[in-house]
């Protein structure tokens, strides 16, 4: 068994996939239309064979209550490593990006936490 | 910035922080031994010249890194070997020449320790990234 997915909610997946890789710097890997929605996948490309990042439709009712309640109380959905997290945020705050937390230090981490604009909290590591 | 404008992650983080974290000028000492690591990894370094980049003794230091990082700074430092012998097995042929260049003194142990930590062979690596 292999771990090659991992999947973020978002209320638009055109929306997403600009942030994703406009903002964020992914790039598209995967785009399958499937009728109303799309198997839409993107990867970092520094690493773009190991695992990939679903953007999946929010087409599920009750789950939109659990991202409302974790987007709240500023719960990152994701988590994501950078090699220089202030440096990460200056680039993302320029381009408009809003950040519920600051870079903070954890111990040997330092991590901040931004909205997404499609519904979650997402966050950068550096360690 | 005050408690209520942060959000209930902000807030629980600092929580954390404060009760299991150790004081920031310490954890500044022990990442900077953790960067010495990662600078110098090729060379012949050893624990108490690592311990004394963070100005602490070598026993107080193993105790702060394993807090810090969940592992022992020698386990780090085989971490990051491993992870520089990847980058040059891409491009190197020689896997006993990469096993030196970055720091191991012994052939044996570091195919040892590449299966441990990426699951496959120095070999088996080296093949599947071609």
């Amino acid at each position: 068994m292999k771990i090659k997915l991992t999947s973020v909610m978002v209320d638009n997946q055109e929306k997403a996939l600009t942030f994703y890789t406009d903002i964020l710097g992914f790039i598209k890997k995967t785009e399958i239309p499937l009728g109303e929605h799309k198997w839409l996948t993107v990867v970092s490309p520094e690493e773009r064979d190991t695992v990939e990042l679903l953007l999946e439709p929010m087409g599920f009712e009750p789950a939109r209550v659990y991202q409302k309640a974790l987007f709240d109380a500023g719960i990152p959905l994701a988590s994501f490593s950078v090699d220089d997290v202030r440096q990460e945020y200056e680039r993302l705050e320029k381009l408009g990006v809003s950040f519920s937390m600051k870079p903070t230090k954890m111990g040997g981490a330092t991590v901040a936490v931004f909205a997404d604009t499609c519904g979650n909290h997402l966050q950068i590591v550096q360690v | 910035m005050s408690h209520e404008k942060m959000t209930y992650y902000h807030q629980q983080l600092l929580k954390i922080k404060e009760t299991f974290y150790p004081k920031d000028y310490l954890c500044r000492q022990v990442i900077q031994a953790k960067q010495y690591m990662d600078e110098h990894y090729a060379e012949k370094i050893d624990l108490p010249q690592i311990a004394r980049e963070a100005f602490l003794s070598t026993f107080h230091f193993i105790r702060i890194f394993k807090k810090l990082y969940g592992i022992t700074p020698h386990q780090y430092l085989i971490t990051v070997r491993i992870k520089k012998a990847k980058e040059l097995l891409r491009t190197n042929s020689n896997i006993t020449e990469v096993c030196y260049s970055v720091g191991f003194t012994s052939a044996t142990s570091f195919a040892t320790l590449f299966k441990k930590i990426s699951g496959i062979s120095p070999s088996t690596y080296q093949n599947s990234s071609h």
